[in-house]
């Protein structure tokens, strides 16, 4: 089947975009196409300027094109430094993995004090700072976030999308899909609206905002 | 007192043999979630590869292992490639036939090319024993054994010690966020395969001075291998080797006392009880052998 038709959508260096929709509205789709682990039908996918959508997904994490996948996807045997170390699986961020692992203790002090428990122990909050924390660990070119505050509660929504804008304002180009609208477009850019596999809307954060569409649909209003 | 080291030592050393396709058995199904049916053909591969260097050019097995593990290594990359990796990810019965047609196929390969006809290698270690202690210990099997060891040990160092045997451990645990972190899956895939019938073919060519060699030997311990892998805990290396050297001794007290048959029987019936007990295995981590992303 087709879960996405069609999806132009660019991010600039230094960006944050966000993509909004509905449930099954083929966002997840669209990060996996970008990714390499579903397969694109037609189209090209430009990445620093080279066409990369004939690379297996592999080949797109070692350019620095990282996703945080929706449900996080921990390894839940392996201790929480095992997999932040993972994180930096490539040559590129390998060389880096001391000064990445600092950065990203410092940037989640929840994760330091547990650095020996098993990933699969630690609830469902800290799990999202460990996926987020091992995306950074790949030193991302641009970080692709699918929906990181799925299923926590207010107070940790909160908190993952803190750590976010913080890994925003870090210089991180990042493409992030969010239920929380409103919190989203406090710091993205610019963003579009997936409908049913099409982009029905695209346009800065500051009109998608304020379009009637999406207050109505997304924000409740 | 004598009586039962030697009971258990014999006991060790068998279930050192069963360790080594054990540990490549739990390895593919931990890291592929495929069941690799085919396993103890590599095996026989391995045991007839002995036979003919020795038979046509005089080779002892302890020299021609080097030779005979390697080639089985590619024969693993070709298989792989042209079978394992066309059923991942297909319906559990498309991999099972996968697997399950390789050994028949491998089998009646074997049985046309070589004949039924039971075939033996002597070696200088056939027959052979030394004695620590007042125990009599095997020449050809105490070589087995520690070779069984010394390459668990390996495979564990490997696994939780090296950046990419971690990548390995990623792929058990999840594909896709595996993928995700940069690893190869098919690669690591292609390795975990080949390095486990390679580890079949290698067992194979020790055991060739001991065992009788016929184009259905493997069958004869598929159903063992595939009782100690579950014993120990599906995907579980530690589980596997512990598990097999338990099998070992169980199956060597049980026959002492009661006759071989009832040593079969013995295990078994261990087998059950710990399953009723820890569904998971000896090792096993409960809904690991579910996980697979
Ligand atoms: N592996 C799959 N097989 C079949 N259908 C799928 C698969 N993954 C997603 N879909 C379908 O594709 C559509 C888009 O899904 P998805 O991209 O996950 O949406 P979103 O992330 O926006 O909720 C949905 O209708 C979903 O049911
Ligand atoms: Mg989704």
């Amino acid at each position: 089947m087709i879960a996405l038709h069609e999806a132009s959508i660019t991010v600039e260096e230094g960006e944050t975009v966000t993509v909004l929709g509905a449930n099954a509205a083929g966002k997840t789709t669209l990060l996996n196409g970008i990714s390499g682990l579903v397969p694109l039908r037609h189209g090209t996918i430009l990445f620093n300027g080279e066409s990369i959508e004939n690379l297996p997904a592999h080949e797109r994490v070692a350019r620095g094109l990282i996703q945080v996948p929706e449900g996080r996807l921990v390894f839940p045997f392996m201790s929480v430094e095992d997999n932040l170390r993972l994180g930096a699986f490539t040559p590129r961020a390998r060389v880096h993995l001391k000064s990445s692992l600092e950065r990203v203790y410092d940037l989640f002090p929840r994760l330091p004090e547990r650095k020996a428990q098993l990933a699969g122990s630690l609830s469902g909050g800290e799990q999202q700072m460990l996926a987020l924390g091992r995306g950074l660990m790949a030193l991302p070119r641009l970080l692709m976030l699918d929906e990181p505050s799925l299923g926590l509660a207010p107070l940790l929504v909160q908190e993952v999308m803190d750590r976010v804008a913080r890994i925003r304002a870090e210089g991180v180009t990042v493409l992030i899909v969010e239920q929380n609208v409103n919190q989203t477009l406090k710091f993205a850019d610019r963003g579009y609206v997936l409908e049913n596999g099409w982009v029905a809307l695209s346009g800065s954060a500051a009109e998608l905002g304020a379009s009637d569409e999406v207050r109505k649909a997304y924000l409740g209003m | 007192m004598q009586l039962v080291l030697q009971i258990i030592a014999n006991g060790l050393l068998i279930g050192g043999l069963y360790a080594l396709l054990a540990v490549g058995l739990t390895l593919i199904f931990g890291v592929l979630r495929v069941v690799n049916f085919a396993h103890a053909e590599f095996m026989m591969l391995g045991m007839y590869g002995a036979y003919w260097l020795w038979a046509l050019y005089g080779l002892d097995p302890y020299l021609s292992v080097f030779l005979v593990t390697p080639v089985i290594f590619l024969l693993g990359v070709a298989v792989d490639r042209l079978i394992v990796r066309r059923s991942i990810g297909k319906p559990d019965v498309t991999v099972v036939f996968a697997t399950l047609g390789l050994s028949i196929f491998l089998q009646n390969a074997a049985l046309t090319l070589w004949r039924a006809d039971i075939r033996s290698v002597s070696t200088f270690a056939t027959g052979s024993v030394f004695v620590v202690g007042g125990v009599r210990l095997s020449v050809a099997m105490t070589v087995s054994f520690a070779v069984a060891l010394l390459f668990a040990l390996a495979l564990w160092i490997f696994l939780t010690r090296t950046m990419y045997g971690k990548g390995i451990q990623a792929v058990a645990q999840n594909r896709r966020a595996a993928a995700l972190m940069g690893i190869d899956v098919k690669r690591a895939y292609m390795i975990t395969y080949s390095v486990a019938v390679a580890a079949a073919g290698a067992m194979g060519v020790l055991v060739a001075p001991i065992f009788t060699i016929f184009p259905r030997v493997g069958q004869t311990q598929i159903v063992t291998i595939f009782v100690i892998v579950v014993l120990g805990g599906l995907g579980s290396v530690p589980g596997a080797v512990i598990a097999a050297l338990l099998v070992g001794i169980i199956r060597s007290g049980a026959g002492f006392l009661f006759g071989t048959a009832w040593g079969e029987l013995a295990y078994f019936a261990v087998f059950l009880l710990v399953l009723i007990v820890r569904p998971q295995g000896l090792f096993g981590r409960r809904g690991a052998e579910v996980y697979g992303g």
